[in-house]
């Protein structure tokens, strides 16, 4: 355990690896490690994402950030696969802020993580950079036993000669390996080959060790001489500026070092977390709240009820609805509403900034480097290849981190500017600025509309009403097309079941509310509406929930494969269990990759619902790590089962009522269901599971609930807050 | 006010005021930054230490009512329980994003302490009290589990 692999920081990775890369860690200024070049002599470092030391590690740059869903295993297994190395030998760490290297080839020109990507953009390119290394480790030992190329084997890290009984480890080679020209096309495994990619039990996480006795190095575990600590009193709604302050009892208080205003509020800058904590609430401060956001959920709902009534953008349609309903012997109607949504990762937002006037140097647990760099850049008035970002593991993000305007690295940046460059600074949220801060999974109506006829659905009408988050960033053009934001309809344009009537309709309301995408985005509650409904109308019509959904079921044998592998796994007899307790269904793609779950629920004495066991089905094509997709569907399953049980942001007047977790419920240990998940085979291309798990768990719920008698929730969160 | 705290078996001069909670001593005086900050108001466990061995948060003591307790973090935390909950979870490997877990760790270890064979009941009430945002709760269950029987064996 103690000598477990992940890095505490570059240096201590490097140490004893010839020491010739060094990452310098806290002094501005100092070059990283030029991850594009190959060091002259000792560690072997092929391309841009290995480096092999002469002690024999192979350390993986991972351009996605670690913050749980385990990309620094799953490249690092692509790479070992390739390179035929031992697991022990490998390690991870984050390759830094560079956009020509680091690039996420699903965003286009752009170094980011998100969107559940991180494995399917990575498979091809993580294994031919493992292939190139292995190439060119062979070749160095052929040249140096002076054997054919061809008749050596490499196996668990031991590149080997048969034939003459030569062997060497990966660092024996390293040297020379690094000498060589690199190959440009290299030929990768045959699947049928593979020992790692897709293989049970092989390949344990490179992260646990240290993550499991309290080594693992977090953005707010970063100290340097000098730094300052800083807290901002950040403004109680959103779009009130700072009208007047008095600082003269938080500048009082031993320890405070300076208070400056800074765009976003009043910024503290103390030696420790404890006296800016402090001196923030002997500030006194009052707000302008004139253009600020003044109304309350509810109100911003009843008008999402009367836009609901009123045509929208037809985001997606085929047939008339209208004469659809004309002939509907039956129609149904129903509103489905979401609250707003903090992400409330573990850690909340931080970062360290070291500026000295000429660069500058941050260390934090950035999601967004192609988008964070210039952003700091452009604050402190510096080119972006003057701001080097060292990325952290990060307690978390679940969407928080990607910001598609930086806000949270301007906000850094700014700290630092009203400083001066004489100090570094750690800026840190509370929980409080963390659920108060905005930035939520918008608030949305759905209202939908069908009718059935002759045993069939022969209507289907979705009206989605909400925000744009994208509307008025640089994520516009990409995320905005024809009046439509593909992240409020998705999942609701494009359903499983093949209806003849149908339509999608949206109307973007205006917000003074900042909003983000969150754990699966827009399926966080299409998902539950349309998957709400369906199983209504089936209810309605008498039908099984499983066996009347795949009878709907459009062309895509995927959904009817998760389908039928979650009935299987929880021996699906119909949605009736026993006194008590029903089973509900839903089914959701998102991102890619299929999910199908069965939730058996029943209420319990204080009216909440009791969620006993949850059985999931995954088909996210190729499988590198089939441990870390389990895991990923079963923190899904309690992300967003917390969620739809218990979580909302309300805001009273434009100010959020919940600022921590005593009023912010998440779910605990005594909620969380029982989890069995199956993963389905499948030759597909890779897709990701960070966000899948989350769209099905809330309508399975709200299902068995339907199965047992009651209304399916319409208004989220089902348990009503305490607060 | 300089307090003297007797963290990990060793003792210290922490210059502070009275009102400065454990946690912030901790982690911005003696740098154990294994223990986390979450909530601040004893709703999250991510800064679960022991006082004489209980656990407790180290968000809400103030630096002024330790005493002459001793203080164990996540970094000292050793004996068979320790192990077997180590290894439990490196089994199963439970962290996701990990920033919670040594608050997890500290509470499990403390259950494994009193209770030999826990029940899920147990379980839940001597766990509630740490969130896990990634929500690995599965297998912090799973894993204490197979502490227990790896200890008993």
């Amino acid at each position: 355990m103690a000598d477990h692999p992940l890095p505490l920081s570059r240096r201590a990775l490097l140490k004893g690896a010839a020491g010739l890369v060094v990452g310098v860690f806290l002094a501005p200024g100092a070059k990283l490690a030029q991850a594009a070049s190959p060091a002259a002599a000792g560690p072997f470092a092929p391309n841009a994402f290995i480096r092999v030391g002469t002690d024999n590690r192979v350390t993986v740059l991972v351009k996605h950030i670690e913050f749980g869903q385990g990309p620094f295993t799953g490249l690092s297994t692509l790479v070992a696969e390739e390179m035929d190395a031992d697991w022990a030998q490998m390690r991870a760490e984050h390759a830094p802020a560079n956009p020509a290297l680091y690039n996420n080839l699903a965003f286009g020109p752009m170094q980011g993580t998100g969107g559940s990507t991180a494995i399917a953009n990575s498979y091809e390119q993580m294994r031919k950079a493992g292939a190139t290394a292995r190439a060119m480790l062979v070749e160095a030992a052929a040249q140096r036993w002076k054997v054919p190329a061809g008749e050596i084997t490499v196996s668990n890290g031991v590149v080997a000669h048969a034939a003459s009984g030569h062997e060497a480890r990966f660092g024996e080679l390293a040297e020379d390996a690094a000498k060589l020209p690199v190959p440009s096309d290299v030929k990768l495994k045959d699947p049928a080959d593979f020992k790692l990619i897709g293989r049970e039990g092989k390949v344990r996480r490179l992260d646990t060790g240290a993550k499991s006795n309290g080594a693992a190095r977090f953005t707010i575990d970063v100290y340097a001489p000098e730094m300052l600590t800083v807290v901002i009193a950040h403004a109680p709604s959103f779009g009130a500026k700072v009208a007047a302050f008095d600082d003269k009892a938080a500048l009082g208080v031993r320890g405070v070092v300076a208070v400056k205003q800074v765009p976003s509020g009043i910024a503290v800058y103390a030696d420790g977390m404890w006296p800016a904590l402090k001196a923030r609430s002997l500030l006194d401060v009052s707000w302008d709240e004139s253009a600020a956001e003044q109304r309350s959920s509810a109100q911003m709902l009843d008008q999402y009820r009367t836009s609901a009534g009123k045509p929208g953008v037809v985001a997606a349609g085929h047939g008339d609805v209208a004469k659809g309903l004309e002939k509907a012997t039956k129609t149904f109607t129903r509103d489905y509403s979401f609250p707003y949504l903090a992400h409330a990762p573990m850690e909340p937002l931080d970062g360290f900034l070291h500026w000295d006037g000429k660069t500058a140097r941050a260390a934090f647990g950035c999601q967004f480097p192609s988008i964070d760099q210039p952003t700091i850049a452009a604050v402190l008035g510096i080119e972006p290849a003057a701001v080097e970002i060292e990325i952290l593991l990060a307690g978390g993000s679940f969407g928080r981190r990607a910001q598609p305007e930086g806000d949270f690295a301007a906000e850094l940046a700014q700290v630092a500017k009203a400083f001066g460059p004489t100090r570094p600074v750690k800026l840190v949220w509370t929980r409080e600025d963390d659920l108060t801060g905005g930035r939520y999974r918008p608030l949305f109506l759905h209202r939908m509309q069908a009718g059935i006829a002759d045993d069939k659905i022969v209507a289907w009408k979705n009206t989605i009403v909400g925000a744009s988050f994208a509307k008025g960033t640089p994520m516009e053009p990409m995320m905005v097309k024809g009046g439509v934001d593909s992240t409020m309809v998705e999942g609701a344009t494009e359903l499983p079941y093949a209806l003849e009537n149908f339509s999608c309709e949206l109307h973007i309301e205006d917000s003074g509310v900042p909003g983000l995408w969150w754990r699966s985005v827009g399926s966080t509650h299409t998902a539950y509406a349309v998957e709400c409904f369906v199983d209504e109308l089936l209810q309605a019509q008498g039908l099984d929930p499983i066996e009347g959904r795949i009878a709907l079921l459009g062309d895509d044998a995927r959904y009817a494969g998760v389908l039928r592998e979650v009935a299987k796994l929880a021996d699906w007899k119909g949605p009736e269990v026993r006194a008590g307790r029903a089973r509900g269904v839903a089914v959701a793609k998102s991102f890619g990759t299929y999910v199908a779950q069965i939730a058996e629920v029943s209420m319990a004495e204080n009216g909440e619902p009791r969620v006993h066991k949850v059985w999931c089905a995954v088909d996210c094509g190729v499988v590198v790590n089939p441990d870390i997709v389990r895991a990923q569907m079963e923190g899904g399953i309690g992300y967003g089962l917390g969620a739809v049980l218990y979580g909302e942001i309300r805001l009273d007047y434009g100010r959020p009522v919940q600022k921590n977790f005593d009023g912010y419920r998440c779910l605990r240990i005594q909620e969380m269901p029982a989890v069995e998940v199956v993963i389905v085979k499948s030759a597909a291309p890779p897709t990701g599971v960070g966000e899948p798990g989350v769209p099905p768990i809330g309508p399975a719920v709200a299902n068995a609930i339907g199965r047992l008698g009651r209304e399916r929730p319409s208004q989220l969160p089902i348990v009503p807050g305490a607060v | 006010m300089a307090y003297t705290l007797k963290v990990n078996g060793k003792t210290h001069e922490v210059e502070a005021d009275a009102d400065t909670p454990l946690l912030w001593a901790l982690r911005d005086t003696l740098r154990l930054t294994g223990t986390k900050y979450g909530c601040g108001i004893a709703q999250c466990g991510a800064c679960t230490v022991y006082l004489d061995g209980q656990p407790l948060r180290a968000c809400s003591l103030p630096i002024s009512a330790v005493g002459k307790h001793e203080i164990t973090t996540i970094e000292a935390l050793e004996g068979a329980e320790a192990r077997a909950v180590q290894a439990a979870w490196a089994a199963l490997d439970v962290p996701q994003c990990g920033y919670c877990q040594s608050g997890q760790i500290m509470s499990a270890v403390a259950l494994l302490k009193v209770v030999k064979k826990p029940s899920d009941r147990d379980i839940d009430l001597a766990m509630n009290g740490n969130l896990c945002r990634c929500a690995t709760y599965v297998r912090i269950r799973a894993a204490i589990h197979s502490a227990a029987a790896a200890l008993e064996a």
